[in-house]
């Protein structure tokens, strides 16, 4: 990403045809910006940002099937981007204090200057969003209903009523949900913090487990336990772990 | 608040203190009609009273379980004779009781031989004085019942209003006024023509809105006039994504009913319905009326994996509420979902001419 004489790369992502054009239009004024792409989905916009490596993104909110927020998850936080959204200046405020900007539509020039400039000063200083603060401010005192997946440009979508349980595998977790194993970039405390405590437990260091999926316990060795869930997997449950369990459990009754 | 509890606890003050004139007259009856000694007669009739008025509670009971509005006359007669006659025979008892308990008083010696005979005359005092009773509980009844009809009209009044304001400010949505402008933003160096006619197409939506508002029940022409307009609206921002479909019976066309009472639900059938998906999907809207009553169906196609949205459910509360305010049990939103189809049904009363 060199400065100077080589343009700025653009990708605009919005369902509606007539919000693209307006975003473009304002793009078109700058001679140094040019447009790479317009996507009219979240999925599109994956894809899009993997293949042609844009230098910044204008990025609807309100989308089908995937949001604005899940898009900004799944691309991770090299690549600034700029929300462009007709909802409430108070749902968006979050994200300003974390360096992504937003837009209110209707989009004025002022306002897109200004949002542009911030984003340019961004690129220059090379500053990345912390990927937790973005997950923390994804859905404030909201758990998580799904979980958006990426492997290379190909999107899943699991609801968080089909995650069995999730393994921590170093900087990665794997989730595990009907039969088929997830690779996702994030730490299990942080995946842990998103979902919803009544219904997920960390029974290890390593595990977090679906409530529901859970049959039994068995007695594992000395001091420690199995969990055996309706899908047949085994599961190591630490001392800790078994005392949360049981907790949660006791409070269901 | 303070105006209500004088007049609320003056029955139960009079009710307290109406032996004594009771006590009075029967000592009155005694006296002269039975021909006993003043002393006699007093030491019966008032204690008589004191005691007995407790008895006349019972008609409390019997006049709440048999309604005079709402019982025939033959079993109200029945009913009240019947306990007439039992309360008769209690006082009757208890002057026996009494008499038997003072007449050892060194001036009322004799006295149950002096009392034997005035039987009738305690009797008769009991009869009349539960057949008062009873008026007395009716009439509190009547004023009861009308103090609470008027709180009811007054409470549906304010449900009424509080679910117009509701409406209007539901009506106004921002959302859809903040992506309608972005649209004509658009347009304006795309296609100015288009963009003047969206202009006057939001102008005209806002302006009849208000309009309607005003009144308590519109036709159903006008309120599908406003439908068509928001979606015409919606039409230029989601373009071919969003598609109608309409089937209205001539009939449904003359019928009242509350104004913007379904535009929650176009909005929901949108928002919701089209905006969730990449393909768009159908808004259909539909009314017939039958056996007096009207039927509106909004259906719209939507994605069964999409995220409940904020909010959810507020719109069809705003319906129900408003519906609830004016037809009581007479109207009804029913919402089913197939999985593929939202759809959202409501029922009232096909009324063509009421006061507007």
């Amino acid at each position: 990403m060199s400065a100077g004489d080589k343009k700025m790369r653009v990708l605009i992502v919005d369902d509606e045809e007539l919000a693209r054009f307006v975003v473009r239009e304002l793009v078109e004024t700058h001679p140094e910006m040019e447009v790479v792409a317009e996507c009219i989905n979240g999925f599109e916009a994956v894809k899009a940002v993997a293949e042609h490596k844009p230098d910044l993104l204008f990025l609807d909110v309100q989308m089908p099937k995937l949001t604005g927020f899940d898009v900004l998850e799944l691309i991770g936080t090299e690549i600034p981007v700029i929300f462009v959204t007709a909802y409430d200046e108070f749902a968006m405020k979050a994200f300003e204090v974390h360096a992504v900007d937003y837009l209110l539509k209707p989009v004025g020039k002022e306002r897109f200057e200004a949002a542009l400039e911030r984003a340019k000063e961004r690129i220059a200083a090379k500053i990345p969003v912390p990927a937790e603060i973005l997950a923390a401010a994804r859905q404030p005192g909201q758990f998580a209903e799904r979980i958006v997946v990426r492997d290379g440009t190909r999107v899943t979508l699991i609801p968080c009523s089909k995650l069995d349980y999730a393994e921590s595998q170093d900087d990665y977790v794997a989730l595990a949900s009907e039969g088929k194993k997830h690779l996702k970039q994030q730490t299990i405390a942080s995946l842990e913090a998103s979902l919803d405590p009544a219904l997920f437990v960390r029974i290890h260091r390593s595990y977090l487990v679906n409530l529901e999926r859970v049959v039994r316990i068995e007695p594992y060795g000395k001091d420690s336990r199995m969990a055996i869930l309706a899908t047949g997997a085994r599961l190591p449950v630490s001392k800790t772990g078994y005392a949360r369990l049981k907790a949660l459990l006791d409070e269901r009754g | 608040m303070a105006k209500e509890t004088l007049p609320r606890k003056l029955p139960q003050i009079v009710f307290r203190i109406l032996w004594l004139p009771m006590g009075g007259a029967l000592f009155f009856l005694l006296n002269t009609v039975g021909g006993m000694k003043a002393l006699d007669s007093a030491v019966v009739a008032w204690p008589l009273c004191l005691f007995g008025q407790f008895m006349l509670v019972a008609a409390k009971y019997s006049c709440k379980s048999s309604p005079i509005e709402r019982t025939n006359p033959g079993r109200l007669l029945a009913t009240h004779m019947i306990a007439s006659q039992i309360i008769a025979v209690l006082w009757y008892s208890l002057a026996r009781t009494i008499v038997y308990m003072v007449s050892f008083g060194p001036q009322l010696k004799g006295l149950d031989e002096r009392f034997s005979g005035r039987g009738p005359i305690v009797y008769v005092a009991g009869t009349v004085s539960y057949l008062l009773a009873v008026a007395y509980y009716y009439v509190i009844f009547a004023r009861e019942n009308a103090m609470k009809a008027e709180a009811r009209v007054l409470e549906t009044t304010m449900l009424a209003r509080d679910a117009e304001l509701k409406a209007l400010k539901a009506q106004l949505n921002p959302h859809f006024l903040f992506n309608s402008l972005n649209s004509i933003s658009a347009l304006t160096s795309i296609d100015p023509g288009r963009a003047r006619d969206m202009c006057v197409l939001l102008g005209d939506f806002l302006r009849t809105t208000l309009r309607v508002g005003e009144h308590p029940v519109i036709p159903f022409s006008e309120e599908l006039g406003l439908l068509e307009r928001f979606l015409s609206i919606e039409k230029v921002r989601f373009g071919t994504r969003l598609r109608t479909e309409e089937a209205i019976e001539e009939e449904a066309r003359m019928c009242l009913l509350p104004p913007l009472l379904l535009q929650p639900l176009i909005e929901n059938a949108v928002a919701r319905g089209i905006a969730n998906l990449p393909e768009g999907g159908t808004v259909r809207i539909e009314a017939r009326c039958s056996n007096g009553r009207m039927f509106i169906t909004i259906e719209n196609t939507f994605d069964p994996d999409a995220l409940p949205r904020k909010g959810n459910g507020m719109g069809l509360r705003n319906v129900r509420e408003r519906l609830e305010a004016r037809y009581g049990k007479e109207a009804s939103l029913r919402v089913t979902n197939d999985g593929e189809k939202f759809e959202a049904t409501v029922t009232l009363p096909a009324e063509t001419e009421v006061a507007r």
